[in-house]
């Protein structure tokens, strides 16, 4: 596509108008350059790299364990599973099976993330629309969790709760309480998340129909998770590619076929109910044991590929790791899955108002540090 | 001199008396404008900065939080702090804008809902001008806020600015038109467009009551039709912060923003006061039929406490919907508008005229 911002208007038909990287609805730094006819969108650009740290190439020149910490910045709303991938991946290296009882507990506080990161959409989602108080409910809501993460990792949100060969502390005593507690409180909650929201008129109207996206289309851009899922293409790494104690549950996937707003919204919402089945057939049965591998001080991989995906909240993310045989990688690649999610933009939401266009880039959940790295 | 609370007539005809008795009548009517617009001006002040209050507190209570709570009692200051702020606020040049039009926006806005307000009853002979026409009057004036806030898009040189006083232009004027009808169906009842009388002929039960299903299809109509033309949530698509930043006035600051800010707040209060005057009985107590104890217990709160109570509460519903609704498409709005508001209120109009003409009503 031509940039259009280097033609002068008198050149261009179009109205142009750059949103971002400083604007409410993008979510971070984000800047889509749309061109538009009145409020119709004919077009959408994404500019990406306004918050570009180059976690990849910094991950080059420190050890394994310590890339675990920056991979919490990367999406920082699924930074349990994000530590969870290069664990994974690091574990797979070199053949250590991790303890059941690792498995168990990175699976529930995978579940617990994902939860609190769709928590954290459904507040923005509705803001997005206009509907202020979701936000605040949303958050509210959210807190119970970060408290949980609080009191057994010692952080709220950026987590660093793996570590090759197991987790870095035991879990609080108070942890399986806590979290039944939650899902109790949780289950009662969230069908006030419908009636404040998924009910209204206005939200129906809103987003149904709107940025419909394709099972043809949804694999030919790459697009996974929730967003995927709702255009039917089953893509959920849990089910077709079972890690940690995944499976060991029974895991229902969440599919819908229409491939709109309104569905990937209904996802997400119905993908919440799920993760605290998963995590109501673990908490009870979590073994007894070390909650890690003793492993060598210093952490080498032989040298070769590895690849470990895993389903993040927003959908499916990669470690892919070249190692020399040296206690740093060669090098990381994670595909990370907003950067995929980020490019449909423009096919789905060409023709759409300016309002659905906020309505379906809030509905593909994007977190921008992890488009950027 | 004694006056008494349920009837201010004898108490501006005192002060009208004593003024004449001590100038020439020229003068006499200069000092009373004096009067009337100092005294509006506090009153516009007090409840711009209360309404603005209220809706924090009532947001707050809607989203689980507590509001402003720290300066003064219950925070009741804390507007009053933040007016001050806005005050010393750097105004903001804008390279490019046309300066005449983006510096005579918001006095446009405010003047036009300062206006609207004159002609409001507050309560028995406490009515700045009491036209023959109020109806058209409060109507004609209300809708020049408009006109300020397309000169605000337009003049301040932004993209989302312009987009925003589009879609503002575009919802005013459409919804002028619920707004007009859906108060010529009280007109068409009460048979008068004289704000008073209007008041007067609900002295035995309310519109809203005595004027069928008509009355009440045309009160919902007006609430939803006239929060739209106040540009308040779930119609603030002028603003709408998610896409247009703040609309058109993205790039006001300082003392010309805090002018937007509070007209809006007391253009809510007039679509409040005037839904309460033309369906609720204005500044009327609430009367049941042949109660008489109960009629005279209700009788016995001042006119005036009775017009704040309705408008409240009228403000109060605005205020719900506001923060608990999500936003209309622009597209939604008109359709809205267009297709179901309009020929809803055209036949609602003629049932009412059928109603008027066959004396159903009681």
């Amino acid at each position: 596509m031509e940039n259009v911002l280097n033609s002068t208007v008198e050149e261009q038909q179009e109205y142009i108008i750059n949103m971002g990287p400083q604007h409410p609805s993008t979510h971070g730094v984000l800047r889509l350059v749309l061109s538009l006819k009145g409020e119709t969108v004919l077009s959408v650009e994404p500019h990406i790299g306004y918050i570009h740290r180059g976690i990849e190439k910094m991950c080059e020149s420190i050890t394994y364990p310590q890339i675990i910490h920056l991979t919490d910045r990367m999406d920082y709303l699924s930074a349990h599973i994000n530590n969870e991938a290069v664990c994974l991946a690091v574990e797979k290296a070199l053949d250590v099976e991790v303890p059941e009882r690792v498995k168990y507990i990175r699976t529930i506080m995978a579940e617990l993330t994902r939860i609190q990161s769709h928590q954290l959409w459904w507040a923005s989602f509705g803001m997005d629309l206009g509907a202020l108080t979701c936000f605040f409910y949303g958050l509210r809501d959210r807190e119970k969790i970060l408290d949980i993460f609080e009191e057994t990792t010692g952080g709220r949100m950026i987590v660093s709760y793996n570590c090759p060969g197991g987790l870095m502390y035991d879990i609080h005593p108070n942890f399986q309480t806590r979290v039944k507690e939650f899902i109790s409180y949780f289950r009662k909650i969230l069908p006030e998340y419908n009636q404040l929201l998924t009910d209204n008129v206005i939200f129906h109207e809103r987003s149904k129909g709107m940025g419909v996206l394709t099972r043809e289309d949804a694999i030919a851009f790459g697009i996974t998770g929730p967003s995927a899922r709702a255009s039917g293409f089953s893509c959920d790494v849990r089910k077709h590619e079972p890690y940690s104690a995944y499976d060991k549950v029974k895991i229902n996937e969440i599919m819908y076929s229409a491939g709109d707003t309104f569905h990937r919204y209904t996802a997400r919402i119905d993908e919440m109910w799920e993760s605290m089945n998963i995590i109501e057939q673990l908490i009870d049965n979590i073994p007894e044991g070390p909650f890690f591998v003793k492993m060598k001080p210093v952490v080498k991989l032989p040298e070769g590929e590895y690849y470990q995906r895993v389903e993040t909240a927003r959908g499916e993310l990669g470690v892919y790791i070249i190692s020399d045989g040296n206690k740093n990688p060669y090098r990381i690649k994670f595909r990370s899955p907003n950067f995929s999610n980020l490019w449909v933009m423009n096919h789905i939401s060409k023709g759409n108002k300016i309002a659905d266009l906020v309505a379906i880039s809030g509905s593909l959940d994007l977190v921008i540090p992890d488009i950027d790295r | 001199m004694s006056f008494n609370i349920y009837d201010l007539t004898s108490f501006t005809e005192w002060i009208h008396n004593s003024l004449s008795q001590a100038m020439s009548p020229g003068w006499v009517t200069v000092t009373e404008m004096v009067i009337v617009g100092v005294a509006f001006l506090t009153f516009y002040a007090i409840v711009g900065l209360f309404l603005v209050y209220a809706e924090r507190k009532v947001c707050a209570f809607m989203q689980n939080r507590l509001g402003p709570n720290r300066v003064g009692p219950f925070g009741l200051f804390q507007t009053i702090a933040d007016l001050t702020k806005l005050l010393f606020v750097e105004l903001v040049s804008i390279r490019k804008a046309d300066k005449v039009l983006f510096n005579l926006a918001p006095f446009i806005v405010i003047i036009a809902s300062f206006m609207a307000i004159a002609a409001i009853p507050f309560a028995k002979g406490l009515h700045a001008i009491d036209l023959n026409i109020g109806v058209l009057y409060v109507l004609a004036v209300s809708s020049l806020g408009v006109i300020g806030i397309l000169l605000a898009g337009w003049s301040s040189n932004n993209k989302y600015s312009l987009i925003g006083a589009m879609r503002s232009g575009a919802q005013v004027v459409s919804y002028e038109l619920s707004v007009g009808l859906s108060l010529l169906t009280i007109v068409v009842l009460a048979g008068t467009m004289q704000l008073s009388e209007i008041v007067e002929a609900q002295r035995h039960g309310w519109f809203i009551f005595t004027g069928h299903i008509p009355a009440f299809i045309a009160f919902v109509i007006f609430i939803i039709s006239s929060t739209a033309e106040t540009n308040r949530g779930p119609f603030d698509l002028a603003e709408a912060e998610s896409e247009l930043t703040a609309g058109f006035h993205t790039e006001y600051s300082g003392i010309k923003f805090a002018f937007f800010f509070l007209a809006e707040y007391i253009n809510m209060f007039i679509v409040a006061s005037i839904a309460s005057t033309l369906f609720l009985g204005g500044w009327m107590p609430l009367h049941i039929g042949s109660w008489e104890g109960f009629n005279n217990v209700m009788d016995f709160i001042p006119p005036f406490f009775w017009y704040l109570g309705k408008t409240g509460f009228i403000i109060f519903i605005m205020m719900w919907f506001k923060w608990t609704f999500p936003r209309l498409r622009i597209d939604q709005l008109l359709k809205l508008e267009w297709k179901y508001l309009l020929p809803i209120n055209l036949v609602n109009i003629l049932l009412m005229a059928l109603i008027v003409l066959l004396e159903w009503h009681f």
